[in-house]
């Protein structure tokens, strides 16, 4: 086992290279605290980008930020943070639900291309990734997109290594797009009310045209684990709504919304960023000891129903909806959970609804053996096969993370 | 003039064949072989480029398009897709040899689920019959092309076009959630759908702006929006285009995204005035519109914030719109400088770079000497706010050489914007027109790798070849591995 630690993008190249000149798979990480996110792997040899980092170019009006791709997001979050801008797609902190340590990396970011709960107005990380330079399966430093907002030239490669899991190249340095962070912050709490009628109230709310900048359901496990006392508090389950954006929109937006929803409580800005953090998180609100997590996209509107399905089979699944994400998070216990992780009834209740599920957690034994995500129909995963084979022809960068041939 | 690939003898020759296999296929009129029919077809909004196609075929089902496909490719026939046939850079110019597949006919809204704040549609809807659709419960489709009358959601997806208010509520790619697409060997994909995201890698997000060439959009599921309550347009005049650059770069510095934020220059300005006349200020050296949209509270706040921040930049005339109309009014002129700008000149080549937002005003300043330079006149429209340039360059092609001075001109802006840090294309697309040019940007490697993609859809090149890539790949050639490991230029490293 040797790790590799190119101190450059051309020194990953090379090592990039080497490794398909003799067929050797590579594990491909940076600070590693999304290393468990993805069919476990079998390589003998890793490249560990964390000495590409560092901040390129951070000009704040023209909205972009150029990293070299193991550039730790503390970092960046705070540089952001100073010229009061942010990334609009909220990247969720995943340490506590991989139960990992290390720094997490803008590489890490967009290769799984995460999202928060701003999801529904701001998208996830493949609609902020402008342009990168990587290193493919041949050893061959390339580059698509550009660093301006507003590019067309040539096909959209950027976002195809947006939840690609390091399997088509290596991101050596990635431009992003930043926007200016809300003057300020509330949110609107709803409580008591049963998963439908949270869901319709939330649909309700989105289709207000008062920029409701996330939206989420907590049953009330869920909600009595939030460190917010005002959603802890009362033990019942609590539905809450954010709006964002200069500080007289935001209090005139607020009547509006209690006018439209029939009340609901204000939660002042402290609370509500904790609480949104803690959505985005996810761990914080949900049993994660000896438990199966999976996190599923349904169409929104069917949710509830798959909720109520998998519940019927597996007694011991909780969950919570970050409505603004799109997303059902289910923690199943893993016993009861089985062999499988719980795949087949939580896929099964997916069915009718559309969408899919994605095993975060579980054993690494669980996760080798039921697909982690979702199976594909066979022209679409031959497709997928064939767009790996023009990146990576000798599958050498993170091999089976996928699945077992990606 | 660019060069297209050349054309199969063999398959022009058994054009009969070809047209009778289509018509078993698209009964009666959806196949067109008469030469003065195809002429409807021979180019899109790029019109210095011309071919009629071999023959145009015009499907009404997706299984019409799965048959088509798969004749084709059975075939070696090239097949390019084509929707309202508005695109400026020659996406949908035909080929000699190659069937001509109009969307047209696939017309319908199929689905408006308001409940998932999405509407089902085919591809041949315009993009402005979305907007219309979902009206009635106060909802719209967020990107607005100038062209959003005639141009296709189709051809939106092909060309991931934007507009005015994608600034604040992003492109055709952000918009989109699902497709339906047919691939050329006739296999029916269905790439996302309701929800976010979809497992695998996002080939939704490579189709939107694929120029089709990866495969035929069959249907689009694209988000809805609720309508803003409210917006104003605020009208400013600036005495330097500097003055009014560094008031766009201050405005979104400051924190504010308006919801449109578009410049013109003086004889842009010029021509729009005649046209609409919206009151625009002629003297100015630049005028800028910004929309600011949203509750009336965030309105009147943001629109006190923009005037004060024009008057920093030493704007010579403000004017903020009182009523819905006057609001219009002033988006008129700028929504038809192209038209505005055809009154004043025989011809004009639209050129659609972008650039860093602090770079405008020094590109226009070299933009002006070139004028000199190719004798050519130049008005500029331009997305401000994300530095999406729209330089119009005035020629007649009745003058002998004018096309040729035109095209060196517009490829002379558009290496300025690479060299500046921008890029050839903000929103309409290589096609042929910057085809040539794409070496500029991207080095071979980077070249290949996109093909590789390609090769991955079409492994025998026939959707819409001679489209995007200055040179064209077998596949099998771009598939051999060569692996460079005798080139060791880091001795020091561990090796395996
Ligand atoms: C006056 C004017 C103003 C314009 N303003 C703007 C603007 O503000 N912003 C902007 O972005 N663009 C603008 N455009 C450019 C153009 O309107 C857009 O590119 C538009 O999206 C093209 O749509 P279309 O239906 O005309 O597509 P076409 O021109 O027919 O095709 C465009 C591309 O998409 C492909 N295609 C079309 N339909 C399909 C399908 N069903 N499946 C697969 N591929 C398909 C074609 O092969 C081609 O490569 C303007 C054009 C004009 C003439």
């Amino acid at each position: 086992m040797t790790v590799y630690r190119p101190a450059d993008a051309a020194e990953a190249a090379e090592v990039i290279a080497a490794a398909a000149a003799e067929r050797q798979p590579l594990e491909l990480l940076a600070g590693g605290t999304k290393r468990g996110l993805g069919r476990p792997m079998r390589t003998s040899h890793s490249l560990d980008a964390s000495r590409l980092s560092g901040v390129i170019d951070y000009d704040p009006p023209e909205l972009q930020l150029t990293a070299h791709a193991a550039t730790p997001m503390a970092q960046i979050e705070s540089l952001l943070a100073d010229n009061r801008q942010m990334l609009a797609f909220e990247p969720p902190d995943w340490r506590g639900l991989m139960g990992s340590h290390g720094t997490s990396t803008l590489g890490g970011v967009i290769a799984c291309n995460l999202a928060g709960p701003r999801r529904v107005r701001a998208g996830a990380a493949r609609d902020h990734i402008l342009g990168f330079f990587g290193v493919n399966g041949r050893g061959e430093s390339w580059k698509a997109g550009g660093k301006v907002v507003k590019n067309v030239t040539g096909y959209d490669l950027s976002k195809l290594q947006c939840g690609a899991y390091g399997t088509l190249s290596l991101l050596t340095q990635i431009t992003v797009k930043v926007m200016p962070r809300p003057e300020t912050v509330c949110s609107l709490l709803f409580r008591g009310l049963s998963d439908e009628a949270a869901i319709a109230l939330s649909s309700q709310a989105l289709n207000t045209p008062q920029e409701v900048s996330a939206a989420a359901h907590l049953p009330a496990a869920a909600a009595r684990r939030s460190q917010v006392t005002a959603v802890a508090d009362r033990s019942d389950t609590v539905t809450v709504f954010r709006l964002e954006g200069p500080t007289p929109s935001v209090i005139s937006r607020l009547a509006s919304l209690r006018a439209q929803l029939g009340g609901g409580e204000p939660l002042q800005a402290d609370d509500s960023r904790l609480l949104w953090d803690e959505i985005g998180a996810v761990r914080p609100l949900l049993a994660a000891h000896n438990r199966c997590l999976w996190r599923l996209c349904p169409t929104p509107a069917a949710a509830p129903l798959v909720q109520q399905q998998v519940r019927a089979k597996l007694p011991s699944s909780e969950g919570f909806y970050d409505w603004g994400g799109g997303l059902l998070w289910l923690s199943i216990d893993a016993r009861e959970a089985g062999a499988d992780g719980g795949a087949q009834v939580v896929r099964n209740a997916l069915r009718q609804a559309a969408g899919h599920a994605t095993l975060i957690l579980a054993s690494d034994a669980v996760r080798t053996n039921v697909p982690v995500f979702q199976t594909l129909p066979a022209p679409l995963a031959a497709l997928n096969q064939r767009v790996k084979y023009g990146f990576d022809p000798h599958g050498i960068l993170n091999p089976g993370r996928m699945r077992e041939d990606q | 003039m660019l060069k297209m690939p050349l054309p199969d003898t063999a398959v022009l020759a058994c054009r009969a064949e070809i047209v009778h296999a289509l018509r078993q296929i698209v009964p009666g009129e959806g196949v067109i072989d008469d030469a003065s029919e195809l002429c409807a077809y021979e180019s899109d909004g790029l019109t210095a480029y011309r071919t009629p196609p071999m023959v145009a075929v015009l499907p009404e089902t997706t299984e019409q398009v799965v048959q088509v496909m798969r004749y084709c490719h059975s075939a070696g026939i090239k097949v390019v897709p084509r929707g309202a046939g508005t695109s400026l850079s020659g996406g949908a110019l035909p080929l000699e040899d190659g069937v001509l597949l109009g969307m047209g006919k696939f017309k319908q809204v199929l689905e408006i689920d308001y409940v998932n704040r999405c509407a089902v549609v085919q591809p041949g809807v315009t993009n402005l019959a979305i907007s219309h659709a979902v009206q009635e419960r106060g909802f719209y489709y967020a990107p607005d092309p100038s062209s959003q009358i005639a141009c296709t959601i189709g051809g939106n997806v092909g060309e991931n076009s934007g507009g005015v208010h994608c600034l604040k509520y992003g492109l055709t790619t952000n918009n989109v959630i699902g497709l339906e697409m047919v691939t050329i060997d006739g296999e029916v994909l269905r790439l996302g759908g309701k929800h976010f995201d979809a497992s695998g890698y996002d080939l939704l997000g490579v189709m939107v702006g694929s120029e089709g060439m990866l495969g035929v959009v069959t249907e689009v599921t694209v988000r809805i929006l609720p309508k803003p309550p409210g917006a104003r347009a605020v009208l400013i005049g600036f005495s330097t285009i500097e003055g009014a650059g560094d008031c766009v770069a201050d405005i979104i510095a400051t924190g504010i995204i308006p919801g449109g934020m578009e410049m013109m220059d003086k004889p842009a300005t010029a021509a729009a005035e005649a046209f609409v006349h919206a009151g625009y200020p002629l003297d100015a050296e630049a005028v800028l519109i910004v929309e600011l949209d949203g509750c009336e509270a965030e309105v009147d706040h943001l629109i006190l914030a923009v005037e004060k921040i024009a008057g920093r930049h030493g704007a010579s005339s403000t004017r903020v719109s009182q009523s819905d109309d006057e609001r219009l009014l002033l988006w008129a002129g700028r929504k038809a400088a192209f038209p505005a700008v055809g009154r004043i000149s025989p011809d004009y080549y639209c050129m659609d770079g972008t650039i860093p937002r602090k770079r405008i005003g020094e590109v226009l300043s070299r933009m002006r000497q070139m004028q000199d330079q190719y004798g050519l006149r130049v008005a500029n429209v331009f997305h401000a706010g994300d530095g999406n340039l729209h330089p119009l360059i005035l020629y007649d092609a009745n003058q002998p050489g004018e096309l040729d001075r035109a095209e060196a001109f517009g490829a002379d802006i558009l290496r300025l914007c690479v060299q500046v840090g921008g890029v050839l294309t903000g929103e309409h697309g290589v096609g042929v027109e910057k085809r040539d040019l794409m070496g500029t940007m991207f080095t071979e490697i980077d070249l290949n790798q996109q093909q590789r993609l390609k090769c991955a859809f079409d492994p025998q090149g026939l959707l819409n070849p001679g489209k995007m890539f200055p040179t064209l790949h077998r596949c099998a050639e771009l598939g051999r591995v060569h692996v460079h490991a005798g080139q060791v230029r880091f001795p020091d490293l561990p090796r395996f």
